[in-house]
């Protein structure tokens, strides 16, 4: 189909207009098009909160989850559309505020927009929200026709009622349906039935993207607005002591310099270069504390303390390991590791605030709008109700923007100077020297394997760090953090593959001082690496085709096998490779999808690794939209791969080194390989998309290399070992 | 006072002349479409033409443009019509989050320009811009679209 995306942000606009907030600010736009969009939004009630139906038939379809580059947006958009039985070429969306939430009692259900949720936690009620729209619809043609509602039939944004031939548009009967009664019982179509759900099209929100109209949090502008470049203790955990302001007040375009809390320091200016120029020649003094003595090394100690540790905690266990291994007629062990990792959201971190006494707003990319409005509440000391979050497209996300840290010293810095609004933005620098790493771990690996070479025993030791201990520390269980386990569990939506007599699966918590968080794949992407380079370890040890070996511990895992099984046939496992090409093979299942990959690589004598091809496949048990899920695959292996390749934090005297792209160099175009998705829904349940797939990336490839060369890598970044990119 | 022309328009601008273009255009012009990604000329999202040619404007200070003419990614359709390489960007569905999209297309025009129809090498060799939503592919096959269209 041919089809010119809409603009989404002139219904964002509309929407905020329409709302009729205190400050009446908007962000810029390209003229008329606000105008009309805001003329005729305003003018359209709403059918339900999730549709809006204006008189020209476009759809306005509500989104509450973020968007950040994995296509949500446009999939919950089908999934509306779907029930709804809409034009899907009038459709455009439109993002309701944190603030309307909270005031609506919540009906737009949870914004968070992370762990490959957005569409796999929401389908129900989205498309629910659509089908009870198409109900409502119906019923006042139904009414004003005076015929029964069952004779009535949508398609396509028309209702026609055949035995009178009459018709009539959505646009057109969408005012009186918006004031009948909502139904109770709402039926959902069988899957199999989609027209728009399901199908490859194309997303909704590029138009304003490729001729640089899309606004991002970074580009909000507001009227009076200045602009705040910060800088906070580079060390974790440090204090700051004292700034000269004095020296920089007569800088050109310098307003302001505050302090925020007791760790930062953050000037304010006409411009943000010229706020970020003066920063740079402030006179600070930092307490750097205790942990400006840490260095990398001592933190990897204090991991590999945890490999032997008495204590840990029990992620999976089966049968008696210590038992089966003493047994074993062979033991084979390996110890791995993985390093920090940095987000690097394309878009550096940034929020636009506006303090007065009686009111506070924000203007940011997000991937939590309510943990926003709630960082807003707490930072400005205003009731809920005078605070409020507008959510602009986010120049990714990652998992790093679900935090509101951010968000959080905006506004304090905006309380500085009431009533101006004010943009902070962080610059790469800070946003390297102040991420939520993706947090570090060992790993040794022990199996037990009886004379045959069929493994009898794993015991699987993972010592390092909890994200939920760092930031959720509530959310422990018992003091266990059950994300460590991620693909490993013995069942649920992050399960491991195989089945083994005598398993156990534990964790040593140790919590360096650096601040973790959740980011893309959290900790399957190490996991994963852990099993799947193991598991080859032991089949190339045992001789066996390291397929057939997984194989053989997969009886119970039918859907782990239908994947593994489709990248092996698809790949050509078993024939021949080109010449001086290697396979590995590797499965996983994250996020609720069950995914594999076989990666096709060559190394050079000079260490020069060329990723040929990957063959991913993936059954994330319904494909919203398959040409979408093919572009979210290939973007975890960029993401994944970046990591293993290059992806390195590390600490030197309590704070990072690596501050931008020069030391911390992630994947280029020329490095990309030849990717071939299989996407193999099979029904029955909702599994996640932007990150399943990244775990498969980093091992296939691994295996592939061992393949290549017979050397098992198991620290990273492989740079580290003379390995670049061909 | 910096004198610049900006998509045909000519500009003085009362700015420090150290300043880089790129803030001098989301800043002082209000042309927010080049983007900010790392500041050191490393990632490519701040790509713009200067005469015709890719530059990296966050490494390029604004004082180095008197007289030349600079055309940012709100330049690049004439009278509403998408530049091909633009349009290939919607024919493909490439951008993901969009946010490194205007350094890649303003990259690849240049590109186009200097070579018409580029092998796969000299695509490998000119397009070094990051995009950390991973749009490569589509990237690459964006370029063949739209060096087929011209
Ligand atoms: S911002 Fe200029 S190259 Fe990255
Ligand atoms: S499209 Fe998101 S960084 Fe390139």
């Amino acid at each position: 189909m041919t089809y010119m995306p809409q603009l989404d942000r002139r219904s964002f606009l509309a929407g905020s207009a329409a709302a009729g907030f205190s400050f009446g600010f908007a962000i810029p736009s390209s003229g008329d098009a606000l105008a009309q969009g805001a003329a005729s939004g305003g003018a359209a009630p709403e059918v339900n909160a999730w549709v809006v139906i204006r008189p020209d038939d476009t759809v306005v379809i509500r989104i509450a989850r973020s968007e950040m580059g994995q296509g949500t947006l446009t999939g919950l958009a089908q999934l509306v559309a779907e029930e709804l039985e809409c034009d899907w070429s009038k459709v455009t969306t439109e993002f309701p505020t944190p603030g309307q939430n909270v005031a609506r009692n919540r009906v737009w259900g949870d914004f968070s927009t992370g762990g490959s949720r957005g569409i796999r936690e929401s389908h129900d009620y989205v498309r629910k929200g659509g089908a009870a729209a198409r109900m409502m619809l119906i019923e006042a043609t139904a009414r004003e026709w005076k015929v029964p509602a069952a004779e009535c039939k949508a398609e396509n944004s028309v209702i026609t009622h055949a035995p009178s031939g009459r018709s009539i548009r959505y646009g057109q009967v969408a005012a009186a349906a918006a004031k009948i009664e909502p139904p109770k019982d709402v039926k959902l179509k069988d899957p199999k039935d989609w027209k728009i759900a399901g199908k490859p099209l194309k997303r909704l929100d590029t138009a304003d993207k490729v001729v640089g109209k899309m606004v991002y949090g970074i580009d909000v502008k507001l009227p009076g607005m200045l602009s705040a470049a910060i800088l906070d203790c580079p060390v974790f955990g440090g204090k700051l002591k004292s700034f000269d302001a004095a020296a920089i007040q007569s800088m050109k375009g310098v307003r302001k310099v505050v302090p925020v809390d007791d760790t930062a320091v953050a000037v304010i200016a006409d411009t943000w270069w010229q706020a970020k120029t003066a920063l740079e020649k402030l006179p600070v003094v930092w307490d750097e504390g205790a942990n400006g003595k840490v260095q990398q090394a001592d933190i990897d100690k204090m991991l590999a303390g945890g490999l032997d540790a008495e204590q840990a905690f029990v992620g999976n266990q089966n049968g008696d390991v210590k038992a089966a291994l003493a047994g074993a007629a062979r033991k084979i062990e390996a110890v791995y590791s993985y390093p920090y990792q940095h987000h690097v959201t394309m878009e550096p971190l940034n929020a636009t605030a506006v303090y007065a006494a009686e009111r506070c707003e924000v203007w940011t990319s997000t991937q939590n709008g309510e943990a926003a409005l709630a960082a807003v509440i707490a930072a400005s000391g205003l009731p809920a109700d005078k605070c409020e979050v507008h959510k602009t497209f986010l120049g990714t996300g990652f998992g790093r923007r679900g935090r509101s840290d951010y968000v959080d010293q905006a506004v304090k810095i905006a309380k500085q100077m009431p009533g101006t609004p004010i943009k902070l933005l962080w610059s790469r620098e800070e946003d390297m020297a102040h991420g939520s790493y993706h947090p570090i771990t060992q790993c040794r690996l022990t199996a037990g394997l009886d004379d045959k070479g069929n493994l009898s025993a794993l015991h699987m030791r993972i010592s390092g760090q909890s994200i939920l201990a760092g930031l959720f520390a509530s959310r422990l269980a018992g003091g266990k953090d059950p994300a460590v386990f991620q693909g490993l569990n013995a069942s649920g939506e992050t399960s491991l593959g195989y089945s083994v007599d005598n398993l156990l699966i534990d964790h040593a918590m140790r919590n360096p001082h650096v601040p973790p968080g959740f980011w893309r794949g959290v900790n399957v992407n190490q996991n994963a690496i852990y099993v799947e380079c193991f598991i080859d370890e032991l089949a190339h040890a045992t001789g066996q085709d390291p397929l057939a070996f997984r194989l053989e511990l997969m009886d119970k895992h039918p859907k782990n096998r239908a994947v593994l099984q489709a990248v092996a046939d698809r790949a050509g496992w078993g024939k021949p490779a080109p010449a001086g090409v290697h396979r590995g093979i590797a499965h996983f299942m994250g996020f609720g999808s069950y995914v594999a990959a076989v990666s096709e690589v060559s190394l050079s004598g000079d260490g020069k690794l060329k990723i040929h091809r990957i063959v991913a496949a993936t059954d994330p048990g319904h494909a919203v939209n398959p040409a979408q899920i093919e572009r979210q695959i290939e973007g975890s292996f960029v993401y994944g791969l970046s990591a293993l390749i290059y992806g390195e934090c590390t600490v030197k005297d309590g704070r990072m080194e690596q501050l931008n792209f020069d030391t911390y160099e992630v994947m280029r175009l020329r490095e990309m390989p030849k990717v071939e998705s299989i996407i193999m829904p099979s029904g029955g349940f909702w599994g996640g998309v932007g990150e399943p797939t990244i775990c498969v990336a980093a091992p296939s490839v691994l295996n592939a290399i061992f393949a290549a060369t017979g050397k098992r890598f198991r620290t990273f970044p492989l740079k580290n070992h003379g390995i670049s990119m061909a | 006072m910096v004198s610049l022309s900006v998509n045909g328009k000519a500009h003085d601008i009362d700015v420090d002349p150290d300043t880089p273009l790129l803030w001098v255009l989301r800043e002082q012009l209000g042309l927010t479409g080049t983007k900010y990604g790392c500041g050191i000329a490393a990632c490519g999202s701040c790509t713009v033409h200067v005469d015709g040619e890719a530059v990296r404007s966050c490494a390029m200070p604004v004082s180095a443009m008197e007289g030349k003419k600079v055309v940012t990614i709100e330049g690049l359709a004439v009278d509403g019509v998408l530049h091909r390489v633009q349009q290939a960007w919607v024919d493909l569905d490439v951008p993901q989050c969009g946010y490194c999209q205007a350094g890649m297309i303003m990259a690849v025009a240049a590109l186009l320009n200097a070579t018409p129809k580029p092998t796969d090498a000299q695509i490998d060799e000119a397009i070094t811009n990051v995009c950390r939503c991973g749009t490569y592919p589509r990237v690459r096959a964006g370029i063949h679209h739209a060096a087929a269209n011209a």
